[in-house]
């Protein structure tokens, strides 16, 4: 016995991780879809790019990606951001409005001025977030929902109430296009996800950020800056947003003040707690919101391959969450293991005595 | 907590009131009704696409056209805005009242309101499901049923001579809205006659750009063979189109793209050969709305449906129509 559990203990190691859940989660969906597509992981290399579902996966999940990263860290001091889905939205309308009324829309000088217009005035809205939420002390779910309501209708007021199309083939790489054979959208989001992550975590940054999110007067008692660190993290957010909307809106060539982003908050909640960071604060894992995000747009993949009726696919996404949320409930797996250990016990008796009873009773 | 949440939410609703009056008050003119000059009160649903504001545009015109006094109001996609709308109309005693419904059901109440203060009631665009039919002289719009066989009729035309399967794959719009099921409806039905055309996958694309893209591209994995896309709308066909161009095949020419509204963006689309035909749905009824408007002040009787002029077009037609297309 006590063997047995010495060799497990790296097995025990690993599936005590926080990400192993999630990765187990994921793979499992991953594999479902071999099941119903047999060359689903097959990627090859169409007109010079790389080409396959899980390329897919990977470009449609980095705005995702992307706008959950800025949620995490909101989270994890304690707070949440609901206005990232208008952040989106008002950025690719701005960044498309100032490319299609330029003169050349195809200038590299253009674009760069229209990302700067709009991670500017995301720089302004997370501000307005984070003095909201920092300075005056509004709840964060209140704070954050006057600009996700608002902001809409201000995405809405810029583009006019129409789609703006833009043809401008700088802007479209940063959704759309390829580099070094991949979508670059990805490249940029693993980008962004590897200088957080070196940020958070090479420095004393991500623990100051989680002593705020755990107990704020204890952090401000030992002389931590909260203020600041909480503004901070929603401009953060906020950022993270923009440069989504940015792909978003260039991945279709076009901003819809109406649909860009819409409910991407929610998935992005969602995707941090898939990863395994606790909505109360006080800790976060960024690989685990990653792994969390593509969880999401795995799912959704998974839908539009398989077939499911639109009729039935939210219930089905529904579903799946439960199950992937019960799952890595340590207090669900506990249960289940002493229910299971408990039929284990009560069986054997029963498989030696006659079993017809056993059996009408079933 | 509690207070804050009032401030922050009335807050929220003085702006979208405001947000509101403004848009109202563009539309309207001064209100006055001593002249005789018929006077309409229009409930717009919002402005939530390029075909919607052209819809709104063409009222607009018309109504001036025809010196006609339109109170406009603009309900952005919300369904208390335009009740509240309808009553304000029934206070200022408006001639006749029009409205696109946002959804289907839900307006009995303010509808018996209107016809208690005698003023008719037309619905544009879209209709309600209300038992008593005695609450609206007339419903003026396009058949989104219509529509669906349209395009179903072209293709059924447009592989008449060959005899191997035909795979479709449709872009659905909003699922449970009413040009959703019915397009899928109407185009089913005139497809159903010949066991060769096969709808190997459906999915809904939202009506929009992003979602018609993503939706095609794992189409175009899990799906062996495709020879044709059907939208529900023009925006999720123009995001098919990329994700088409993004797998190494043409659309238009590898896989026939199907798809309806007849926006402009399309028309370029169709210009260039991307999509094989389209089935118009005509935002600019104001006209016949403003004739209609008039009939049924001067109290003649009106039919209960009466359809939009619309057509379909080829890419030669969309070519041709593309410089005057107004939206």
């Amino acid at each position: 016995m006590m063997s047995t559990a010495a060799a497990a203990s790296p097995v025990k190691a690993v599936t005590r991780s926080r990400l192993f859940w999630p990765a187990v989660v994921l793979a499992v969906l991953l594999a479902a879809n071999l099941a119903f597509t047999p060359d689903f992981f097959a990627v090859r290399l169409q007109g010079g790019h790389l080409y396959g579902s899980l390329i897919d996966i990977l470009h449609f999940g980095a705005p995702l990606i992307l706008v959950s990263l800025g949620m995490t860290l909101v989270i994890a001091t304690g707070g949440i951001d609901l206005s990232v889905g208008s952040t989106v939205a008002i950025s690719g309308a701005l960044a498309c409005l100032h490319i299609s009324e330029s003169t050349d829309p195809g200038s590299l000088a253009t674009v760069l001025t229209a990302a700067g217009i709009a991670l500017g005035t995301a720089l302004l809205l997370g501000a307005v977030n984070g003095l909201l939420v920092a300075k005056v002390g509004v709840q964060p779910i209140i704070a954050t929902l006057i600009l996700m309501v608002a902001g809409r209708g201000v995405a809405q007021l810029i583009t006019d109430g129409q789609i703006i199309t833009v043809t401008s083939d700088p802007y479209k790489l940063i959704g759309g296009g390829y580099w070094l054979t991949m979508p670059f959208a990805i490249l940029l989001s693993a980008l962004v996800v590897l200088a957080t992550v070196l940020l958070t975590r090479s420095t004393a940054l991500g623990l100051l950020l989680e002593s705020v999110g755990g107990n704020p007067v204890a952090s401000r008692l030992v002389g931590i800056r909260a203020m600041r660190l909480v503004a901070l993290v929603y401009v953060f957010s906020a950022l993270c947003a923009a440069l989504a909307g940015l792909m978003v809106s260039s991945n279709v060539s076009a901003a819809d003040g109406n649909n860009a982003g819409l409910w991407i908050e929610l998935d992005a909640i969602l995707a941090v707690v898939l990863g395994g960071t606790s909505l109360n604060g006080g800790r976060f894992s960024i690989g685990g919101t990653v792994l969390g995000a593509l969880i999401i747009q795995t799912l959704s993949t998974t839908v539009y391959t398989i077939g499911i009726p639109p009729e039935t696919t939210l219930v089905f996404k529904a579903f799946v969450v439960i199950v992937v949320c019960l799952i890595q409930s340590p207090a669900f797996r506990a249960k289940l293991a002493a229910r299971g250990a408990r039929a284990r016990r009560t069986a054997r008796p029963h498989a030696a005595a006659p079993t017809t009873n056993r059996e009408v009773g079933a | 907590m509690s207070k804050r949440a009032v401030a922050a939410a009335a807050l929220v609703g003085a702006m979208i009131i405001g947000l509101t009056a403004c848009s109202s008050g563009s539309g309207s003119s001064d209100g006055k009704k001593s002249d005789g000059k018929l006077t309409i009160g229009f409930a717009q649903v919002g402005a939530e696409s390029g075909w919607r504001t052209a819809n709104t545009k063409s009222i607009q015109d018309a109504a001036k056209k025809a010196g006609v006094t339109l109170k406009f109001s603009d309900a952005q996609q919300k369904q208390e805005n335009q009740i509240k709308a309808i009553r304000s109309f029934i206070q200022q005693k408006v001639d006749v009242i029009a409205f696109s419904p946002v959804v289907e059901s839900g307006w009995d109440t303010v509808l018996k309101e209107a016809k208690a203060a005698h003023i008719p009631v037309i619905l544009t665009d879209r209709a309600v499901d209300s038992k008593d039919e005695s609450l609206y002289v007339s419903f003026l719009g396009s058949d989104f049923v219509e529509e669906g066989k349209k395009a179903g009729d072209w293709l059924v035309k447009e592989y008449a001579s060959g005899s191997g399967d035909v795979n479709i794959v449709q872009l659905e719009g909003t699922t449970g809205s009413a040009p959703a099921n019915d397009r899928k409806s109407g185009f089913a039905d005139a497809i159903k006659g010949d066991p060769k055309f096969k709808i190997v996958a459906s999915q809904t694309g939202d009506f929009t750009r992003a979602k018609g893209k993503e939706v095609m591209q794992a189409f175009l994995k899990s799906q062996p063979k495709i020879d044709v896309l059907y939208a529900h709308n023009d925006d999720m066909a123009l995001g098919a189109i990329q994700a088409i161009e993004e797998a190494g095949k043409k659309p238009g020419t590898d896989i026939k793209i199907v798809s309806v509204d007849g926006v402009k963006d399309a028309f370029t689309a169709m210009s260039q050969g991307k999509i094989n035909f389209d089935v118009e749905c005509n935002p600019l009824l104001g006209d016949q709305l403003m004739e209609l408007a008039k009939k049924v002040k001067a109290g003649e009787s009106v039919p209960r449906r009466i359809q939009t002029e619309e057509g379909t077009f080829t890419p030669e037609q969309a070519t041709a129509a593309l410089p005057s297309r107004q939206y």
